[in-house]
Order: C-alpha cells, then sequence, then structure tokens
C-alpha cells in the first residue's frame, strides 16, 4: 500500500509540473509564477517549502529521542517567522522582481552585490539541500524496501523534472498541496495520539497496540561476581564487558555484559537451524568452527543454538540486580553482520525501542484517552519514567565493531525540559569551559534560528509570486499560523512515537512514519506519502531558489551581457538540473546525520551572509554596496569556514572531535556578529566613495 | 529608483515599519528570556507554571501562541483606513481587503 501511495503522488506531482509547464515559458512564468498566486495559496504554499523533512521527521525525532530539547527547534523554527513578517516581507516585495538580490541591489545598481547575493543564495540553498536529501533516502528506504541512494536518487530526479518543467507555478502548488496535507494528517496522529493515552510499553505490546515491529524486553535477576555475572538464562556464562565511562568523574555510568547462551533451535531440515530471538526466526547455518559455522548442542534430545549477546547491568542498592536485554549490531573482521547475535538479514532485523515504564500511581495501569494539555503534565510528571534509546559504539579486541541500543530510564520531569540534548546545566566534574561552550552552542544555535528564517533563499522567492507587497504580509501570516499550529502538533508527534515504543533505534528521523504504522498500514502508507511531498516541497523551492540566482543574478553579471528571456528560462532549468545532481551525490554523502540538526547549520549560514545585509540595507542610511558585498562574502566564508572546523565535521573526517579548531558546532554566535561588524566598518570606510544607499530603503 | 510616492502613503509606510519594529523588539525580549532561562536556570524550566504545565512546555508554547497573536494584531494595525486613504497607498501596496489576482 505505502508503494500504491509513493507512485499516485509521483503521478500528481508530475501531472501537475506537465501542466504549470505551459505557464512556465516566460521568464516570469517560470521565476515567479508570473506574481499571480493568490496570497491565502501563497500562505499555504509558504508552510509547505519551510516544513521541510527537519520539521516533519527530524524535529518529531528529536523530541522521541532527546524530549524537550527537539521541541527547542519548533520554537526558534517559529520565532524566525517574526522577523520575516515584521521586518522583512513587504518591503521584499516592493523592492524586487525576480529574486532578493534584486531588492538587495535595487537603491545600488551594483553588480557586485548581485553576484554576491547570488552566490549567497547558491551556498544556502546547497546546505539546506543536504539534510532534505538525506531525508529522502531515510524515508524510501524502509517505504518502498530499497537502498538509502537510490531513494536519494528517485526524489532527486523527481524534483529536477518538477523544477525544470513547471518552475515556479508547479513548485507552489506542490507546497500547497503539501501544507495542506501536513496540517491535516498531523493532525490526525495528534488526535490518535491523544485517544490512546499513555500505556506502559509491556501492556502496549501485549495488546498488540504498539504495532507490529514493537518488542517487550526482558529483564532477568543476575548474581555479580566481581566482573562476571551469573546470569539467569539458560546456559548462560559472560564472555564479554564493556563500560561507558564518563569523561568528567572517570566512573562507570553504563555497563554491558556479553552473555553466552543456548536458544532452542529447530532443524529446517535444509542442513541448517532456527531459532527465536526477539520474535525473529534467524537461520543458523551449521559447520565447524573454522568454517564460521554454528555449532549445534544436542540436551536430552533437544537442539541448541549457541549465541552471545549483550545486556545491560542494572544494579541495585538492595541486591536486587538485573540484566535488561539490549540489541546490537555487530560488524565482524570478515565483514559478515550478527544482529542481536545471530546472523543478520530479513528474517533477523533490529526491533523497536521506546516506551513508558512508570506513569504516575493516579492514572492506575493506563490514562486512556487524555486532552492534549493533560498528556504533556503527565508526561512531565517526576513519577512518570519513560524509556529513551540510546546508544554505544564501540570494538571489542578481536576486531569486532560494536553497535550496541539500549533503553536509557529518563524521569518525566527530566524528559520534559532542557538539557538532555544540549547539556546547559555544570554536571558533576565537568570543567568550567565545557559547561560554557554547551551554553555557546546552545545560545548560537537559538539566534541562528532566530535570524535565519527570514534569510532562506526559498523562503524569500515567495515574495514575488504575490501580487502586492500587502499580500505578501498576509501571506506570511498565513504561515505564521499554520507552521505554528503544525510546530505545536510536532511535540505531540515525538512524545508519541516514544510512548508508543515506536523508535528505530538506529536513526531518529523514523519517528513519525512509526509512530503512524503503530496505528495501521494505511496510515503509515499516508504519512509515508506525505513525507516524500514534504522532500519534494522543500527541495523544489531550494532548487528554484538556486536557479533564479544562477540565471538571472549571476549569469550576465559573470558573463558581462544581457540575455534574452528565452536564454534565461533555458538557463534556469539547466541549473535546476545541475543543482538537482549536486544535491544528489551530497545526500548520499551524508548519510546518517540527524536532518534538523544540519538544517541548524543552514539557518546559520543564511542569518550570517543575509540577514545583516538585508536588515542595513533597509535601516540605516550609510549602508555602501561595498559593505553589503563585504558582510555577505564574510557571512558565508565565516560560517562555512567554522562549520568545517568544528567537532561534528572532524568526526565525520575520522579526527577527533575534541581535538576540532572550533569548539562549538553552531556558528552563528561568531559568524552573525562579524558580517554585521564588517557591512558597518566597510560601509564607514567607503562612504562617499562609492555607490550608498539614498535612504532607509524601508520605505522604497 | 524608488516610483514616486504620496507624503501620505509614506507616512503610512512609516507607521507600519515602525510598529513592525517595535512588535520585532518586544518577541526578541520575550524570546531572549527564554533563551537566558534555558541556559542559566534549567532547573527552573522543569517547575510546575500553569495548566499542569511545567514551565519550559508553557513558555515554548506561549512563544508559538504570541507569534501567531503578534501576526493577527500586525496585520489589524496594518489595514489601510478606510476613510482619508490615500488611493496612491492602495495601489503601492495592493489592496488589503479585496481578492487578490490568480
Amino acid at each position: 500500500m505505502a508503494i500504491a501511495v509513493f507512485v499516485i503522488f509521483v503521478l500528481l506531482v508530475l501531472a501537475v509540473s506537465t501542466h504549470a509547464g505551459r505557464r512556465a515559458r516566460s521568464v516570469g512564468g517560470y521565476f515567479v509564477a508570473n506574481s499571480s498566486i493568490h496570497w491565502g495559496v501563497n500562505g499555504v504554499a509558504f508552510a509547505g517549502g519551510y516544513l521541510s523533512v527537519a520539521s516533519f521527521l527530524g524535529i518529531a525525532g528529536l523530541i522521541a529521542f532527546f524530549g524537550y530539547d527537539g521541541f527547542l527547534y519548533s520554537i526558534g523554527f517559529l520565532a524566525g517567522w517574526i522577523v520575516a513578517l515584521f521586518v522583512i516581507a513587504e518591503p521584499m516585495k516592493r523592492m524586487g522582481t525576480f529574486t532578493f538580490p534584486d531588492a538587495l541591489n535595487r537603491n545600488f545598481s551594483h553588480p557586485g552585490i548581485q553576484l554576491a547575493a547570488g552566490l549567497s543564495v547558491l551556498v544556502v540553498s546547497l546546505f539546506y539541500l543536504v539534510p532534505q536529501m538525506v531525508g529522502a533516502g531515510v524515508l524510501v528506504e524502509p517505504l518502498l524496501g530499497i537502498p538509502h541512494f537510490w531513494g536519494v536518487i528517485i526524489v532527486g530526479s523527481v524534483v529536477i523534472v518538477l523544477v525544470a518543467g513547471g518552475g515556479m507555478t508547479s513548485t507552489t502548488y506542490v507546497q500547497f498541496f503539501n501544507g495542506g496535507l501536513l496540517l491535516v494528517f498531523a493532525t490526525v496522529l495528534t488526535v490518535a495520539v491523544l485517544a490512546r493515552g499513555i500505556s506502559p510499553a509491556d501492556r502496549l505490546v501485549e495488546e498488540g497496540a504498539g504495532g507490529p515491529e514493537s518488542y517487550r524486553y526482558q529483564e532477568v535477576a543476575v548474581e555479580l561476581d566481581g566482573n562476571d555475572v551469573r546470569a539467569d538464562l539458560p546456559g548462560a556464562r559472560t564472555v564479554g564487558r564493556h563500560a561507558i565511562v564518563d569523561s568528567n568523574t572517570g566512573a562507570e555510568s553504563v555497563v554491558f555484559y556479553r552473555v553466552s547462551r543456548l536458544l532452542p533451535a529447530s532443524a529446517d531440515g535444509d542442513g541448517g537451524y532456527t531459532a527465536e530471538i526477539k520474535g525473529r526466526t534467524p537461520y543458523f547455518e551449521t559447520g565447524t568452527a573454522e568454517q564460521r559455522g554454528w555449532e549445534i548442542e544436542q540436551i536430552d534430545g533437544e537442539s541448541f543454538v549457541r549465541i552471545e549477546d549483550w545486556w545491560r547491568l542494572m544494579p541495585s542498592a538492595g541486591g536486587a540486580d538485573r540484566l535488561l536485554e539490549t540489541q546490537y549490531r555487530a560488524v565482524q573482521p570478515d565483514g559478515s553482520v550478527l544482529v542481536n547475535g545471530a546472523p543478520a538479514g530479513a528474517a533477523n532485523r533490529l526491533r523497536q525501542m521506546g516506551g513508558v515504564s512508570q506513569i504516575p500511581e493516579e492514572y492506575g495501569e493506563a490514562t486512556g484517552p487524555v486532552g492534549p494539555l493533560r498528556l504533556l503534565s503527565v508526561l512531565s510528571d517526576r513519577s512518570t519514567v519513560v524509556q529513551r534509546p540510546k546508544t554505544a559504539v564501540f570494538s571489542t579486541e578481536a576486531g569486532e565493531r560494536v553497535t550496541i541500543h539500549y533503553q536509557e530510564p529518563t524521569e518525566g520531569a527530566e524528559f520534559m525540559r532542557p538539557g538532555l540534548m544540549f547539556p546547559l546545566e555544570a554536571r558533576e566534574g565537568e570543567p568550567a569551559v565545557t559547561t560554557l561552550l554547551n551554553r555557546l552552542n546552545f545560545i548560537s544555535l537559538m539566534l541562528a534560528l532566530f535570524l535565519g528564517t527570514s534569510a532562506l533563499p526559498h523562503i524569500l522567492i515567495r515574495y514575488y509570486t504575490v501580487p502586492s507587497a500587502a499580500a505578501a504580509r498576509k501571506s506570511t501570516i498565513v504561515a505564521i499560523a499554520g507552521i505554528g499550529l503544525f510546530y505545536v502538533l510536532t511535540m505531540y508527534l515525538g512524545v508519541g512515537a516514544l510512548t508508543g515504543g515506536a523508535l528505530n533505534p538506529e536513526t531518529s528521523n523514523m519517528s513519525a512514519p512509526l509512530l503512524a504504522r503503530s496505528f495501521g498500514e494505511v496510515l503509515f502508507a499516508v504519512i509515508s506519502g506525505i513525507a516524500f511531498t514534504t522532500v519534494l516541497a522543500t527541495v523544489s523551492g531550494l532548487i528554484m531558489a538556486a536557479s533564479g540566482a544562477v540565471a538571472h543574478d549571476l549569469m550576465g553579471n559573470i558573463l558581462r551581457r544581457e540575455f534574452s528571456d528565452k536564454a534565461k528560462v533555458l538557463s534556469g532549468r539547466l541549473v535546476a538540473v545541475v543543482v538537482g545532481v549536486v544535491g544528489i551525490v551530497l545526500g548520499i554523502s551524508f548519510r546518517g546525520m540527524n536532518v534538523s540538526f544540519m538544517v541548524g547549520w543552514a539557518f546559520a549560514v543564511a542569518a550570517s551572509a543575509n540577514l545583516p545585509a538585508l536588515l542595513f540595507m533597509l535601516f540605516w542610511k550609510k549602508t555602501t554596496a561595498q559593505g553589503i558585498i563585504a558582510s555577505i562574502l564574510v557571512g558565508i566564508v565565516s560560517a562555512v569556514g567554522l562549520i568545517l572546523l568544528s567537532p561534528d565535521m572532524w568526526a565525520r573526517y575520522g579526527l577527533d572531535p575534541a581535538g576540532a579548531p572550533m569548539p562549538i558546532n553552531q556558528p552563528g554566535i561568531v559568524s552573525i556578529p562579524l558580517s554585521l561588524i564588517v557591512l558597518v566598518a566597510v560601509s564607514l570606510a567607503t562612504a562617499g566613495k562609492g555607490e550608498k544607499s539614498e535612504a532607509p530603503a524601508a520605505i522604497p | 529608483m524608488a516610483p514616486h510616492v504620496s507624503a501620505a502613503e509614506e507616512a503610512f509606510e512609516r507607521r507600519k515599519s515602525g510598529i513592525g519594529i517595535r512588535m520585532t523588539l518586544i518577541y526578541s525580549v520575550i524570546y531572549a528570556g527564554f533563551v537566558v532561562l534555558s541556559v542559566f536556570r534549567p532547573s527552573w524550566m522543569g517547575g510546575r507554571a500553569l495548566l499542569g504545565l511545567n514551565l519550559a512546555i508553557a513558555y515554548g508554547l506561549g512563544l508559538i501562541l504570541v507569534a501567531i497573536i503578534f501576526a493577527l494584531v500586525y496585520n489589524q494595525l496594518c489595514r489601510v483606513p478606510s476613510s482619508g486613504s490615500p488611493r496612491a497607498a492602495q495601489s503601492a501596496t495592493g489592496p488589503d481587503t479585496g481578492k487578490q489576482g490568480g
């Protein structure tokens, strides 16, 4: 069914593109839909283009895994629209024709501004494009059962056809369609989450209400004997141990034991055996140890296969220590992969995780249906305990690369306030400088989100698709209402995915679709289809912005000649193809990173490169063309440069993140003020020497 | 070059611009308060605030709600006055109450 919905969405998109293509032959038709879009449609399209996979998949995933800290993105993403509405919307429409560099250059007529701003549009579009493409791959992989890179290629190809064929008109209607669907179905999912209420995870599994992939994780009694454990499991013996050590205190915070144990096995008549583990039935090929086959033991006429899996020790002050079942994936030195101690494959995949293990006593075993405020209130209660999936990665002495997914019991009060993803409070033994850097990182992100929205190229181009400045303002208000509502709903999507035990431990990005699956395959198919249109809508807007920047702002200025309308439209279409292909390549390269996190970078680049130039051009008389150019270029170089030198990128290069030259991941706190200072300094230095603004251009 | 605008239109645009900047500054202060509390007093954010919600959720949802309310108020303040409004203002900024093209 999911495939059918996917195909229907693709056909609809292609039909829209074909139809719109007829109106996209002129420059105005291709780049700004002849400025004839109704403000209501434009407002919903704003929402449909802005609510990217970062909002839909990324934020829901971050909330599910990290609680309130994920919601901070929702708050920042929405707050940025205040700047867009009150300061940017109407002047942008009044001053520009096709692109935001047009408006920026209105009072200067300086080719350098057009060049610098066009370059900025290209860079920001690419930064924003990468997480969207990563999200596309994440989505299509489980939806169609094809590899991540094919997902990226399929989505990229559809978008290229959409934009190159139908230009801004098809982009607008795909975004409108997406915005409407997102709002309606996020509401449907939220109502379903509220109706289900909160039940302990075990109860959900027993009742089959957690979806087909949910699982009841075992816990067994254990006796500790030094570093050895005697677990209450058939034929159990300890064969390995791994501890996560707190870098500040040096204490072991989490301890895992590798337990060798026996599982009842059944001969499958093909020389091999199957055994049940976590409700899966992997196939064990028999043979000697040299052949890397599995040894079968016969006990009292019954067959058993010996497997090894990892358990988490939960020490108890009262002496009732326990081992909690985890999940793990291990890549052997020969490249073969084990999941939970058995050969990986379609018959043996990881299970979903997450859930609630305790709710306030007054609710008994389950809350039953709850209202929206009550749900949040119960979750943030001190006596509520949620089970968050966490991951530990390490190598064994035998050269095995192990990734353990385990559940961390977390008090509701802690889960529903800042701190799990952004550690803002000083922790025991933590150096003061680390606390300071964590706080600066957070402030930097919130600054970039607030200032970045109004400077995003795919948002700025939408001011030119409406006929007037008043329509630009009104469509922005529609956008704020729609986007604000959606971001409130993201909270319920995220906590619903966690409380429903619907989390894929390997990727937070799948939380919203898996939440939908816990309510049935139909909703899963529809939500997955919508997530797909979400990628199309945002990516088409970004490619459209990049296409306009090259064809309208860069080409003529670099080649120093005027191009005909026909040539501009043709080059716009060609650029759409090239940017789409680049996006595909980058989307494949950045697989595995959380999409919201990467979008935070795009906001920082946009806020650094574009916003100081926009604001000062509008409100500071002494702004000069040279000041604007310098500010844009310094903004791009500093923001991108600091990202490339950040700890996260250091880890991506395979280096120690602690050795990264830039100590925090988010560059905005440095690059935004730097861009602003450069603008003021260069403007003052060049005042009277060249072109300068004739007046504060907010009122042209 | 900027198109010719009447004095009345310019005054109207200046008024709108002033309202916009003031509302942005007010919202910025509320937003900054949220960031400062999260950074320097995260434990306060876990305390009960109103309607059974903790301060973090109440403040966060409040920021979203205030943004929507501000947007609607701003739109109301930006409507072209029904009497004494220069026609030029209508033509330059677009009709504020009528249907748009497209």
